[in-house]
């Protein structure tokens, strides 16, 4: 038998139904593994207790023939999802020690599916970040090493944890959130699968907020058709997020073998940036020419205001954040630092508690909402804002039914290798995804390749709205034509 | 646009954080390179476009007002760092 962590979610499904194993069997297997990789940092908290038991439900059940859709199957949780009794931080040490008495929608959704909590997944703090660098809980080390270096990469963020897990083979898939590209970034970084659905297929009940009109939850798993599984059980209404959509989820599993055949698929020319390299270059065009022969039209397209899209968001989500964190006081939960009166007390608290890039982007909210400076920074963006979405909906009324583009604009660099002393540069690793989260479209990463640095590569899909459909498709069309990329081996805890 | 030293001080009031005279350099330092980048956004013509409110168009769903929870106060308060009788306990804010 094979090592039960090397399974996709699919076959283990399938091995669980067969009873070629059982639930606890596969669990335990997979604790040993994050017990064994507790070096990269990707845990913050391991529930292996709450793990067995839930596993050994699924077995009885299992055993009486009424498993559920995803019976048995230990995954990972993001540290932005409230877990009702389990600790929740968001990577802030304003939130450490909290324990939600409530559950997330999206969690609720997957054990409502059957499926096994194995822990809390590192994150950057509020999901603010690139990099998983900005958790309080220290960064996240990626599975990938380039050959013949031991220096330690990051995984990208801001679900970091959640790709870095899903990468080394220590839970079968994991859920994320994507704000600006931080479910699609670190998956292209570790050669996994990531999809951001559409703003609204997901309840963002019970996900601690960062900037509310563009985060979404998603999953990160390793293959496009192990990410249908888990969006199917993610998805759905919830009258408790009057944001989230009144839509009936699709059987995303269907979707993936449909083929592209007749789909006109759209290359936005505006995403072909200086200093990009080469071999992003050649990847993007590789991509093309493999649904091309999947019988898809590929044509080229125009999303003008593209070089718009991330200057608007670091004044769009920063004042979102700006109005979200304000909860964060010393009152009701969290860190609490005592001062002179109720509001040296605040500010103390939120000094100590909250950590640099927080900061920084609570501050520029502040600024870029405040008076005098609202007009000029703030409803700008948000009419700029109108004007990417535009592009988006001008390509689609033309007849393309997704558009193909690179996933980030490099592959995975070093721990303390950028934006130490200017943020931006960190930002643009977000310059391909983040114009999806301002259109509130799907979007997928599918790892396309290695680069020359032996590294993974992803290319992104984007879909039309609700249409995920399609993006599961054309993502398999590439999973198969690239062929699924070798993880790297078991390096870590030896 | 660019921010100086006294301003960088009078937002961080505003967002209500602590900084030390030691931050404030480095704050004023990264938050004009932010609204370095984000001046490009003033190339474009916004002439007639509204500002965008939702990005789906969806109206705001709604409910009967009715009682649909409560009776918790113990598991609402009880994350908190100071609490008395079902209450948040906060610093004396009116003398």
């Amino acid at each position: 038998m094979t090592d039960l962590t090397d399974l996709t979610l699919a076959d283990a499904r399938d091995g669980i139904a067969k009873k070629s194993f059982t639930a606890v069997e596969l669990t335990q297997a997979h604790l040993d593994a994050m017990e064994q990789a507790r070096p990269l940092n990707a845990f913050l908290v391991e529930t292996p207790e709450r793990a067995l038991e839930m596993a050994k439900a699924s077995d009885a059940r299992i055993a009486k023939g009424e498993g559920r859709s995803l019976e048995g199957l230990p995954l990972g949780i993001k540290d932005l999802f409230c877990t009702q009794g389990v600790q929740t931080t968001a990577g802030s040490t304003i939130l450490k020690g909290f324990e939600p008495p409530y559950e997330s929608t999206v969690t609720r959704n997957l054990w409502r599916d059957g499926a096994v909590m194995l822990g809390k997944l590192n994150l950057d703090e509020f999901a603010m970040g690139s990099s998983n660098e900005t958790s309080a809980f220290g960064p996240v080390t990626s599975p990938w090493r380039r050959p013949g270096s031991d220096a330690r990469l990051v995984p990208g963020g801001s679900s970091g944890g959640s790709a870095a897990a899903v990468a080394a083979r220590l839970c079968l898939a994991a859920t994320a959130t994507d704000t600006g590209g931080s479910i699609r970034q670190p998956a292209a970084f570790t050669g996994t699968v990531g999809i951001k659905p559409t703003y609204g297929r997901c309840s963002r009940w019970g996900t601690v907020a960062f900037a509310s009109s563009l985060d979404q939850a998603g999953p990160i798993a390793r293959t496009v058709r192990d990410a249908a599984i888990m969006l199917r059980s993610m998805a759905g209404a919830d009258e408790r997020d009057t944001t989230c959509a009144d839509l009936p989820v699709p059987d995303y599993e269907v979707a993936v073998t449909r083929g592209v055949k007749g789909l006109k698929i759209g290359l936005p020319k505006e995403y072909r940036v200086p200093g990009m390299p080469e071999e992003i270059e050649r990847l993007w065009q590789q991509g093309a020419a493999w649904l091309r022969a999947a019988g898809a039209e590929i044509v080229e397209i125009s999303l003008p205001h593209t070089k718009y899209a991330l200057p608007a968001y670091y004044i769009v989500a920063p004042a979102e954040a700006s109005s979200n964190l304000a909860r964060y006081d010393g009152v009701r939960y969290g860190l609490r630092v005592e001062g002179r009166d109720v509001i040296d007390m605040y500010e103390r608290t939120r000094a100590a508690g909250f950590g640099r890039e927080v900061k920084r982007r609570v501050m520029i909210g502040t600024y870029v909402l405040s008076a005098g400076y609202y007009d000029a920074y703030y409803l700008r963006a948000q009419k700029i804002h109108t004007l990417i979405k535009r592009d988006f909906e001008e390509a689609y009324a033309a007849g393309v039914d997704a558009i193909l583009t690179p996933a980030t604009p490099s592959s995975a660099f070093a721990i303390g290798e950028k934006g130490l002393g200017d943020p931006v540069e960190m930002y643009l690793n977000d310059i391909f995804t983040v114009t999806v989260n301002m259109a509130g479209l799907p979007g997928i990463a599918v790892p396309g390749g290695l680069d020359a640095a032996g590294l993974p590569l992803g290319l992104q899909l984007i879909g039309r709205p609700f249409d995920e459909e399609t993006l599961f498709a054309a993502g398999q069309v590439i999973e198969e034509a690239a062929g699924r990329i070798a993880l790297p081996e078991a390096w870590w805890g030896r | 646009m660019s921010v100086d030293q006294t301003t960088v001080r009078r937002i961080a009031r505003l967002a209500r954080i602590a900084v030390t005279d030691e931050d404030v350099p480095h704050l004023q330092g990264e938050l004009n390179a932010i609204l370095a980048f984000v001046e490009q956004l003033g190339e474009v013509d916004v002439e007639e476009v509204e500002p965008m409110t939702s990005v789906t168009p969806m109206a705001m769903k709604k409910r009967a007002d009715g009682i649909t929870d409560g009776d918790r106060a113990d598991e609402i308060v009880r994350n908190a760092p100071a609490t008395e009788d079902g209450f948040f306990l906060v610093p004396k804010v009116v003398e």
